[in-house]
């Protein structure tokens, strides 16, 4: 459609500032899903991949399309309210799962699970753990 | 001064693209190596987050508004699979 070379440099540089900023801090929440040690620490990563790095990009996008086409276009803030909306929402989900599964694992061998159970945070009763 | 934006602009798409590129590719070693299912599917809506950047960000390189509407899509679905999939974690089964 058009080329960059149309734009001013009052929009290329903030642009171009924003799309290396979202990049490296999507890099990075990436880097940490790859390299922390425990799943409770792993979550912390994308979070910062999916508000900051999103949120950077988003708006160099919507920056570069409202020059482009000489008219604002904000469309991209879709994308951003709904990110933003449901990321904690996902985040909540899984380490919910993730910490019912952690408690499930933990129950004694052999003992069958019962109806409507409800696994405490803390460690199991002591008179029922020890033989 | 227009130059400066036509040299710098393709060059800043160039970088955060291969960026989201690396990141990509180190959420599909979480997602293959994972030691526990909640990881793979943490792995796996981040990678749906990575796709998505990547799509608008092919969308600026080629100065085409289309790629905007896929973006959304995929910001949607993973949305929905990754709420399924923890779901699934949790009680064994989606629907009940």
């Amino acid at each position: 459609m058009s080329t960059p070379e149309l734009l001013p440099w009052w929009v290329g540089l903030p642009v171009s500032l924003l799309l290396v900023l979202g990049g490296i801090v999507a890099l990075t929440g990436c880097l940490g899903l790859l390299r922390l040690p425990s799943f409770y620490q792993r979550i912390h990563g994308p979070a910062i991949t999916i508000t900051l790095g999103t949120g950077c990009i988003l708006i160099a996008s919507m920056l570069y399309f409202s020059a482009l086409q000489s008219r604002p276009v904000i469309h991209e803030l879709l994308i951003t309210l709904f990110v933003l909306l449901t990321a904690p929402m996902v985040s909540m989900l899984l380490m919910r799962a993730a910490v019912y599964r952690d408690q499930r694992k933990r129950r004694l061998p052999g003992e069958a699970p019962e109806s409507g159970e409800i696994y405490p945070l803390s460690a199991r009763p002591a008179d029922k753990r020890a033989p | 001064m227009n130059e400066l934006s036509a040299f710098l602009l393709p060059l800043a798409l160039n970088f955060a693209l291969g960026c989201v590129g690396l990141a990509i590719v180190f959420c599909t070693l979480r997602l293959l190596r994972g030691p526990s299912a909640q990881d793979r599917v943490l792995a796996l809506d981040t990678l749906w987050m990575c796709a998505m950047l990547l799509i608008l960000l092919l969308g600026m390189r080629h100065g085409s508004l289309v790629y905007f509407e896929a973006a959304l899509l995929i910001a949607l679905l993973g949305f929905v699979s990754t709420v399924a999939l923890a779901k699934f974690l949790m009680r064994g089964e989606v629907i009940e």
